[in-house]
């Protein structure tokens, strides 16, 4: 078995401090945290939270259950990197007399997707969204003409197999939910999970 | 989005009346049955506590000596009456101090809810006087805890508190009330009991497949073995237990946790698991074909080294905690759900058994250990006390009636080892966490949570040292306590483990007494001291039969071992008897 990167997605209720909850239940197992994000979802009181973890696969489960078991959490998954579609964003500021001198940067800022988010005088901002791999590679490309600023958001993700969570979230309302809103058993058949 | 609102039980009128948010928290303990609560006034509960003083002919208030005192008593009062103990403390220091009790519920699934005071809201963050960031001190070791900051919030607050702290696996709340939302007037519209959350599960769903499929490899095992923990007690299912095993005439092995589920001589109770458990049940566990494991956790205490725990046999894993499967041991059957109805639809498949040859593998290893170890342990030849005579003339003397409170170390694993009990929720004491200080508050929360039972608190010479300012409790409020000193003039379960695995470097361990007895007189207790075998019968049955709380202190010898031992980082299989087999 081997470490793998894992995307654990949790959906909770909007609560002060349980982004505390949360946070430690990785760091009391001394483990690192690489990304982490909040979020709204599309259900108004229900947030999510996207953290990417690197692994073994049983940790991770350990650690779903573990997230769950918080009272105002409503549901974890965890998922690897195929059966998810995401992005992170990075923003870079540039020194805009270069990028204004040198059509070989606007040329590569386009063939990585980058588009101006501010153009000044001094300087200038772009923005890629993508994979870890093409946001740092552009930071590669732009190093040469004097980057001056470089920052990445966390990952956001959606699961492919995922059918929102409106109709699961009408389980959870009730007082004597269904299997689907109580059953921690995805966690070990991570296949079937969306089939509600 | 469509809602769907929660059914809630009204307790109360549903006129709007006037009231502070002090006395919304002493309404919602009404409501809630609450009849004692442990607590210390200070500035930031102040308010509290003058709602309180209004509140004095419906609510006993137990005035501690210190808060891990007051978390402590309502851990034993929680424990020996399955209902929810109550906590009252001041905001920096008084919430600080209870975070070792915090911890200790946590780990023992003891369902308590502590109120602390807290400065006022526009204080927050700005390094007031006696602030204290409790919420987050206390994250790591509360199933739940919240902080108020308006009155509005008080009723469905604590109203969830309550419900989180006593259902699913059961475990402390911390509820923090800043200074003006309890001054706050508001619009009190009565009290309603929350009966559901709809983010918190507190029972898994249970499911007939896995009942089956457990069933299935119970009828077909040739050795099976029941080990079980609190998990029985805390379900209330004791009842089932029994008719789980006496129909599938399993032998069945408590963890300390569990102890006082059955009768401790009931013809299927093999005795104690763990490190300083029974012989049997430790060798067998390796030996057996089916594990059926019953509310208990594998604890490494329990499990001794993983990678030798049970491996040739099948495990089925009965816990109403979902992340407790497989947390420490595989389990091939997950039984999730209260055990209060997964015993009765497992016990309805089985077949009516018994493993005469099996249990009486148990019966041999019993004798073993009572050769080598019990029957000198009882039977000493010296002149020197032991701790488990001592223990052994309580149960002749009690009959196994008495609730058993007791601290961490020696003293903890001999009684345990040997004391004898008929009724459930007996022992209580601090397993998971290992709170040395813990038995002296607990047996004063343990009296007010169970009147009617004799409360006999063991305790050590060292731990009874880090909580003795409760003597001061017990000399004003008179709760029938008696306090039982086993002193060895060390600290004996660290005094152990130097002797056997630091070469008898003995560093720090040799912790001096006061005199115990005259500690007691000065708080208005009467007291013994003894140290002659002539005396322990007569002088026991006096400390029993005293009326209102007595301590007695009986010096033991000073270097005795607890036998059998786990060494740390062995299998069960590798249990010792005596110090040369280490």
């Amino acid at each position: 078995m081997q470490k793998k990167e894992y995307t654990i997605t949790v959906y909770t209720e909007n609560q002060v401090g349980l982004l505390n909850r949360i946070a430690i239940i990785f760091s009391r197992r001394k483990i690192n945290i690489e990304s982490l994000n909040t979020s709204p979802t599309e259900v108004d009181s229900v947030h999510r939270f996207t953290i990417v973890i690197n692994e073994f696969e049983d940790i991770v489960r350990k650690l779903c259950r573990q997230i769950e078991k918080q009272v105002e959490v409503l549901k974890a998954y965890y998922n690897t990197e195929d059966e998810i579609i995401w992005q992170e964003m990075a923003l870079y500021k540039v020194p805009t007399e270069i990028i204004a001198s040198s059509v070989k940067v606007e040329r590569l800022l386009r063939q990585n997707g980058a588009h101006t988010v501010v153009i000044r005088k001094d300087y200038t901002v772009f923005a890629v969204a993508g994979h870890r791999e093409e946001t740092e590679a552009l930071i590669k490309v732009l190093e040469p003409y004097g980057l001056i600023e470089f920052v990445r958001s966390a990952r956001v993700a959606i699961i492919k197999d995922s059918s929102g969570f409106h109709e699961r979230l009408k389980e959870f309302e009730k007082q004597e939910p269904g299997e689907e809103a109580i059953e921690n058993e995805f966690l070990d058949k991570n296949e079937e999970v969306f089939t509600m | 989005m469509e809602t769907l609102t929660t059914q809630k039980e009204k307790t109360a009128s549903p006129a709007i009346v006037t009231k502070s948010g002090s006395q919304a928290v002493l309404e919602a303990f009404l409501a809630e049955g609450v009849d004692t609560v442990f607590g210390y006034p200070g500035g930031a509960i102040m308010p509290i506590y003058d709602a309180l003083y209004d509140y004095n002919d419906k609510l006993k208030h137990i005035l501690v000596r210190h808060e891990q005192g007051a978390i402590h008593a309502a851990q034993g009062y929680a424990r020996v009456s399955g209902r929810t103990g109550v906590v009252f403390a001041t905001s920096g220091p008084g919430a600080t101090n209870l975070v070792t009790g915090l911890a200790d519920a946590m780990i023992d699934s003891t369902p308590v809810v502590c109120i602390t005071g807290q400065v006022f809201a526009h204080l927050l963050g700005t390094d007031a006087f006696q602030e204290t960031d409790v919420i987050n001190i206390t994250t790591p070791v509360t199933k739940w805890n919240y902080q108020v900051t308006d009155a509005n919030e008080i009723p469905h607050v604590l109203a969830k508190a309550f419900y989180i702290a006593n259902s699913g696996r059961p475990g402390p709340v911390l509820v923090d009330i800043t200074k003006n939302a309890q001054l706050q007037l508001f619009d009190y519209a009565g009290y309603e009991k929350c009966t559901h959350i709809r983010s918190y599960r507190p029972k898994p769903i249970v499911r007939k497949e896995y009942i089956e499929q457990a069933a299935e490899l119970i009828n077909k095992a040739e050795r099976p073995f029941v080990i079980f923990g609190q998990g029985v007690i805390l379900g209330k299912a004791e009842k089932e237990f029994i008719q789980f095993i006496e129909k599938a005439g399993i032998p069945a092995a408590w963890t300390i946790m569990g102890m006082s589920a059955i009768p401790t001589d009931h013809p299927l109770g093999v005795g104690m698991l763990g490190m300083h458990g029974n012989y049997g049940p430790n060798v067998l566990t390796n030996e057996c074909d089916v594990v059926i494991a019953v509310g208990m956790r594998f604890d490494d205490r329990v499990t001794g080294r993983l990678d030798k725990y049970a491996k040739q046999a099948k495990l089925i894993h009965l816990d109403i905690d979902p992340s407790e499967i497989d947390k420490n041991v595989k389990a091939d059957v997950p039984v999730w759900g209260d055990c209060k109805e997964t015993l009765p639809l497992l016990s309805k498949l089985l077949e009516q058994k018994v493993y005469p040859q099996w249990l009486q593998k148990f019966r041999e290893y019993e004798k073993m250990e009572m050769d080598k170890v019990i029957h000198d342990e009882l039977n000493p030849t010296g002149e020197i006390l032991t701790m488990g005579e001592v223990i052994n003339t309580l149960n002749e003397l009690s009959k196994g009636v008495a609730v058993i409170v007791t601290d961490v170390g020696q003293h903890q694993m001999v009684a345990c080892r040997y004391a004898k009990y008929n009724q459930s929720k007996s022992n209580i004491t601090s397993g998971g966490l290992g709170t040395m200080g813990y038995a002296l508050p607990a047996s004063i929360g343990a009296y007010y949570g169970a009147p009617d039972r004799k409360i006999v608190a063991i305790i050590g010479d060292g731990g009874f040292q880090m909580t003795l300012q409760e003597l001061g409790t017990i000399m004003q409020f008179k709760p029938d306590v008696k306090i039982l000193i086993l002193n060895n003039n060390f600290l004996g379960m660290v005094r152990q483990w130097q002797q056997l695995f630091h070469e008898k470097r003995y560093s720090f361990v040799d912790i001096q007494s006061p005199d115990f007895v005259q500690v007691a007189k000065g708080f208005g207790i009467p007291g013994k001291s003894i140290s002659r075998r002539e005396e322990l019968k007569s002088s026991l049955e006096e400390f029993l039969n005293s009326k209102g709380t007595y301590l007695l202190e009986v010096m033991v010898g000073k270097e005795n071992n607890v036998f059998p031992m786990v060494p740390q980082g062995r299998g069960v299989a590798e249990i010792v008897l005596c110090k040369e087999d280490i």
